[in-house]
């Protein structure tokens, strides 16, 4: 079906089609809108959405929703992620499935907030004490939007863990032609209860980095033990050094940067150059590289930004004499690209914190004065 | 459910609190309480978070759920929101409801059915005795030396103010606490009890508190023991929810192509005017008559945060090819509707290009451009039909001089996104834009 949405309704029809059933957040400027739909959809279909007073609450609500079974959603931009930051915390320590989507806006504190940018690529994987590592993907357009919610919860589940989608005012709020049907959705994976174990006790989580952890439902037939704190497979409180290690371990660990890893590349096999985007701007290096043919330029797109898609990455750099990394922000992801890239490579690091779109002449102009091309 | 001896895990021996402190005295309260509500361990939660009450949880044989300082009602909430079945009782300290008083004013709010005991020692004890919002007046701690100078909040009165439906103030020595424990617990809303009690290693030994102390404080504070609320005029808020009435969804429209493509080239078309000309359905229809017509369309809104004054703009751009880019700094195509429009547009307009064509209300300031101009009365004909029609008057001159899309094409986005009491007067001004646009 053909229709004429912008990404965060397609957002919304992608966290439906992935079984959400649970949303919590506080209005913000661009991410409102997932608040207003989820607030219709999920009632007709006798689940519950809830406007929180504040964003530590919404995220807080998710939480305790999350560990009694549910797909929980919950949406916000820069200024509602840094109240979050706590609870991300809790969600890492605990094991919490949940997507976060942050529809980035302009600027700290208030900024622009109507307007596009990329600024929170850093903070999200750095957005809370312990510097655990997180999941955190990119849609370029309203498609990916759709795609990358069903795909949120898919890794949620599956690594209990939260996942980010990190959107932006000009994807969220910008009407597009899609047909949605003719995507490759991923199948939904779906949650499974802990049960006992040998000994009789049913483990919270098991630290051996299984790709898979079933959840001990809270207010289930099992009975759950939940905390922030340090603690054993069971949820016991512990001080053991060594327990707390196998814990921080399985924590830094437990994410497999392949299995997340979510990309597009068009171009030669060894490209000279490359274009490495993400978000909207990938659209404006798409325009750029089809208003004239470039050859030896390749263009690598990432949707999986976090953790690093290194395998992808180092495949494609390894041949590349120049990187381009065009960005709406001063150059956060072209630090990752700075410590894989070859240290004879040249890296062009194009920014823009202007409020307005980086633009395909950019791009171009940026082409023209690499020497081969 | 057969009874429970006791709700304690069975390996629990003693409680690791200090000598005298009251969590010990409510924990086998709390207890009791459970036994008396006969509660289905599988079916009852304990939400703890920050502070020597925070080790309660671990201890009994319930579902345990331990989180950060101040936000265990939040969780709690979650909890009952996604399992109205469960009983869910938040133990937190008044460390808590200073750093979570807000979850309490809005828990209230809702009337959401669960309960928060709160273990009020009147200071922080876990991290050596700071003041707490209950501190007393004149009480002394690790950071009021010369004596509390803040009011003490009174939690209960906090809670009654927001619409708690059930509230108590007991001290740890009361006999009655388990069953008013009970009670709160079977209480379908929020309920929430102060529990007053000694912290025997900060606030108790430097203020010579005593039971006397803590009817004094009582009494000169104005914070009085007992039941104080338990009202039957609220619904508790998970049954409000489901007895609301969801509204009905609203069906995508299917924007398959019917109609031929026209179009042979990439136009971006800023349309603007002021708040109330109906310029974002315009520019909707506007996207969707190019879908309709087998193209591509991409619609971008801006409009002030006080939406009902000044300019409201879109961007659309309408192209018989997918669209990448959805920047636009000089547009081929403009609709300026009203002075506000045409202020925010300007520098726009001026940047448009020869071979470009800029539609404008008839009377709007003269300004360079190497566009072509046209001037039209949009409003004046709007008027005799709706004055709010102006955007779709605008837009069937526009489309009959340029001949992007057909005209049934946008008949049919119209059909498809206006509702039935604007369509009729909405075809009018589609047909009055078009006959106006054919007299060029």
């Amino acid at each position: 079906m053909i229709q004429f949405i912008d990404g965060n309704e397609a957002l919304v029809q992608g966290a439906l089609k992935a079984g959400c059933d649970f949303f919590a957040g506080y209005p913000i400027t661009p991410a409102t809108p997932i608040l207003l739909s989820m607030m219709t959809e999920l009632p007709a279909r006798g689940e519950t959405a809830i406007q929180g007073e504040d964003e530590i609450a919404s995220i807080g609500f998710c939480i305790g929703a999350a560990m009694t079974g549910k797909k929980a959603l919950t949406a916000t931009s820069g200024p509602g992620l840094s109240l979050y930051s706590e609870n991300i915390g809790l969600a890492i320590m605990g094991e919490v499935p949940l997507v976060i989507v942050d529809v980035q806006r302009l600027g700290p504190a208030t900024g622009s907030a109507t307007k596009d940018a990329s600024m929170d690529i850093q903070f999200v994987r750095w957005i809370t004490s312990g510097g655990y590592p997180v999941i955190a993907l990119a849609p370029s357009s309203v498609e990916d939007c759709y795609l990358l919610a069903i795909h949120a919860f898919n890794f949620a589940e599956k690594y209990r863990t939260p996942v980010f989608i990190l959107s932006s005012k000009e994807i969220g709020q910008t009407r597009m032609r899609v047909d949605l049907d003719l995507l490759d959705a991923p199948a939904i994976i779906e949650r499974e209860s802990a049960t006992p174990s040998q000994n009789g006790k049913v483990k919270s989580v098991s630290f051996n980095n299984s790709s898979f952890q079933p959840i001990c439902t809270v207010g289930g037939d099992e009975l759950s033990r939940f905390t922030g704190s340090s603690h054993d497979e069971y949820g016991n409180l512990t001080k053991s050094p060594g327990m707390i290690e196998k814990l921080n371990e399985h924590l830094n660990t437990k994410i497999n940067p392949e299995e997340v890893a979510l990309w597009e590349y068009s171009g030669p096999d060894r490209p000279e150059t490359l274009i490495i985007s993400y978000g909207i701007v990938s659209r404006s290096v798409n325009q750029a590289l089809k208003s004239t043919h470039y050859p030896g330029v390749g263009h690598l797109i990432l949707k999986t930004l976090w953790p690093v898609p290194e395998t992808i990455l180092l495949k494609y750099l390894s041949s590349a004499d120049t990187i381009i990394v065009p960005e709406m922000n001063h150059g956060q992801y072209a630090l990752e690209i700075e410590r894989l890239k070859r240290h004879d490579s040249t890296l062009i690091s194009l920014q823009q914190v202007n409020s307005e779109l980086l633009a395909p002449e950019r791009i171009t102009e940026a082409l023209k004065e690499v020497s081969h091309v | 459910m057969s009874e429970l001896q006791t709700y304690f895990k069975p390996e629990v021996k003693s409680l690791p609190f200090c000598p005298g402190c009251g969590h010990t005295t409510n924990l086998s309260h709390l207890d009791k309480a459970m036994k008396l509500i006969n509660a289905d361990p599988k079916r009852t939660v304990i939400v703890t978070d920050i502070g020597c009450v925070g080790l309660s949880d671990q201890y009994f044989d319930v579902h345990a759920f331990h989180g950060l300082h101040g936000r265990s009602i939040t969780y709690a909430t979650g909890i009952k929101l996604a399992n109205p079945e469960l009983n869910v009782i938040v133990l937190m300290g008044d460390g808590g409801c200073g750093i979570g008083g807000n979850h309490i004013v809005n828990a209230a709010r809702r009337n959401v059915g669960i309960t928060v005991m709160v273990f009020n020692n009147f200071n922080f004890g876990m991290t050596g005795g700071e003041h707490s919002v209950t501190t007393p007046f004149g009480g002394l701690t690790a950071t009021t030396h010369s004596g509390n100078i803040e009011a003490p909040l009174d939690i209960i009165g906090l809670a009654q103010v927001c619409g708690a439906g059930y509230s108590a103030r007991m001290t740890t020595f009361d006999k009655e606490l388990p069953s008013i424990m009970a009670e709160a617990m079977t209480y379908k809303g929020f309920a929430i009890l102060d529990i007053w009690e000694f912290c025997t290693a900060y606030y108790s030994p430097r203020n010579d508190m005593d039971k006397q102390s803590m009817i004094a404080i009582s009494e000169t504070h104005n914070l009085p023991f007992g039941i104080l609320t338990n009202r039957t005029d609220r619904t508790e808020y998970t049954v409000a929810l489901k007895n609301q009435e969801a509204k009905t969804l609203k069906a995508s429209p299917d924007l398959n192509q019917r109609f031929d493509q026209l179009l042979d080239q990439k136009i971006e078309l800023v349309l603007s005017g002021g708040a109330g000309q109906k310029i974002k359905s315009t520019a909707a229809i506007l996207g969707q008559a190019a879908i309709l017509s087998g193209g591509y369309a991409s619609q971008k809104d801006d409009y002030p945060i006080t939406v009902k004054t000044g300019y409201s703009s879109a961007e659309v751009i309408i192209s018989p090819e997918n669209i990448d880019y959805t920047g636009m700094t000089a547009p081929n195509a403009a609709l300026i509707l009203s002075i506000e429009g045409f202020n925010k547009e300007k520098s726009k307009l001026v940047a448009m290009k020869a071979g470009s064509v800029i539609f404008l209300e008839e009377g709007l300031p003269e300004f360079e451009t190497e566009a072509t101009v046209i001037r039209k009365p949009f409003e004046a004909i709007a008027k005799k039909i709706d004055r709010n029609s102006v955007a779709l008057v605008g837009l069937g001159a526009l489309l009959a001089e340029t001949k992007w899309l057909s005209r049934e094409s946008v008949e049919s986005a119209i059909g498809i996104s206006q509702k039935a009491a604007y369509l009729e007067m909405s075809l009018k001004a589609l047909k009055a834009g078009w006959e106006l646009g054919n007299q060029a």
